[in-house]
């Protein structure tokens, strides 16, 4: 039973299908047989948050699941929410806002920061630093990731209102 | 690092998975939100030869009412227990906790049943289930058993659930008229392993306890439900009852020593707990002088 397991997937709106060994985890599978490397995988154990995606709609960290866990299930990934323009504004928003320097930690934090975005809309400052808590970035200090969130939420509602 | 290799059975009911478990034993390893396996699999703090995957038993996963009693299913993630207004109305001590267990992402798949089996004896559930009085529903070979949440844990990752056995739900009293409750724990950051916690479930008459249960977590092996609070039920809560009660659960826990904290500042810190919970519960502020961390 250490065989090789099907799996039928979509990610990023496109039908998988694939070969997988019940011990590789979804971060490596999306990364290394789908070449999906927007997925980063830092600390491999839960603590990091690089290698947030989205499963199913909610997001979650790929590191703790297998890839075997996925089949029938729907994964987005970085790639997907990029190139759909769902978070061109907050990209945009990171990027005037210099809430990146290496970007190791930026596709997560743009993954977690949309997830709170698409559950309150005006998140106060105290509420973005509790949903991104579980991401860590070693360079920017937090404090210009949390103004350009704040910023894009702000514009999100403005043009909504 | 990268997990050893191992097989995997996506369980298709409780009773398959029982199957599997007997099958199987100690080679096995039961897969539920994976937040504490995974985690162990790629550390390779343990190598299980299988891996049983019960993520997708839909009749293990939810919360209902009963009666006086709330049952919540082994699978309910911690994500579902922040969003229940049956949480709120029957267990809101629950809700409070499951803010402070890990981030969003992890909420998302994390289960109750899971971080119960799994036992960590910083964990904040566990806590939860001693001063909530909570029953643990457990399946295995020879059926069904009830097991009191104070029997239940009984060591670190330690319980009474056998390799064959598969922790399925767990029930809780529904919260009377008059119940009150209090969480707080120290932690590095949001999120992280508490340094020293506490779960505090009160029945209120009055300007008195009528009951006063205080589980407090990462301050030994297991959660511990202090027995010192019993002193505190039936009497005006005086500056010095407090003060001796405050000595009574120091001499009473026994935390360890580690990277986070020495004993005695774990003692402190509980002691602190105490009259945090004591003076908000009874909305007493002057009982509370003193407690600075």
């Amino acid at each position: 039973m250490t065989a090789q397991v099907s799996i039928t997937l979509m990610v990023n709106g496109e039908r998988v299908e694939a070969q997988v060994l019940p011990r590789l985890n979804l971060a490596d599978f999306l990364r290394e047989q789908l070449k999906l490397t927007g997925t980063h995988v830092g600390c491999e154990h839960g603590v990091c948050g690089a290698c947030t995606v989205r499963v199913g709609g909610e997001i979650v960290r790929s590191c703790l699941m297998l890839a075997v866990q996925v089949d029938g299930a729907e994964v987005e990934t970085i790639e997907g929410l990029s190139d759909s323009g769902e978070i061109a504004d907050l990209q945009d928003a990171f990027r005037d806002r210099n809430a990146l320097q290496c970007g190791f930690c930026t596709p997560a934090m743009l993954m977690a920061a949309q997830d709170l975005l698409q559950q309150n809309p005006a998140p106060a400052r105290e509420e973005i630093r509790e949903h991104l808590s579980g991401n860590y970035c070693r360079c920017t200090g937090y404090q210009a990731i949390i103004d350009a969130v704040e910023n894009a939420a702000r514009a999100r509602v403005g043009r909504t209102a | 690092m990268k997990a050893s290799a191992f097989a995997y059975a996506r369980a298709t009911s409780v009773a398959n998975a029982l199957e599997l478990l007997v099958l199987h034993g100690e080679k096995a390893r039961v897969l539920s939100g994976g937040q504490s396996l995974i985690p162990a699999i790629n550390l390779r703090l343990v190598a299980p030869e299988l891996i049983v995957d019960i993520s997708d038993l839909k009749e293990l996963r939810g919360i209902a009412v009963k009666g006086e009693t709330l049952v919540i299913g082994a699978l309910t993630r911690h994500a579902d227990l922040l969003k229940s207004s049956d949480i709120v109305k029957c267990a809101p001590l629950l809700k409070a906790a499951v803010a402070h267990v890990a981030h969003p992402a992890i909420r998302n798949r994390g289960t109750i049943g899971g971080s119960l089996a799994q036992a960590d004896p910083a964990s904040e559930l566990p806590a939860c289930m001693l001063a909530l009085g909570a029953t643990i529903v457990v399946r295995g070979p020879g059926g069904e058993r009830r097991i009191a949440a104070e029997d239940f844990f009984t060591g670190i990752y330690e319980t009474k659930l056998a390799p064959q056995d598969l922790l399925v739900a767990l029930e809780l009293p529904v919260a009377r008229k008059g119940s009150a409750h209090f969480f707080q724990e120290f932690a590095r950051r949001h999120g992280d392993y508490a340094i020293v916690g506490l779960a505090a479930q009160a029945l209120l008459q009055g300007d008195r306890f009528a009951d006063l249960r205080l589980g407090y977590f990462a301050v030994g092996d297991k959660p511990v439900l202090a027995k010192a609070a019993g002193r505190l039920t039936g009497v005006a809560v005086t500056p010095a009852l407090l003060a001796e009660v405050s000595d009574a659960l120091s001499d009473e826990l026994d935390p360890q020593q580690d990277q986070q904290a020495t004993p005695a500042m774990r003692r402190h810190l509980a002691k602190v707990l105490l009259r945090r919970s004591v003076a908000t519960l009874l909305n007493r502020p002057d009982l509370q002088a003193g407690a600075t961390a």
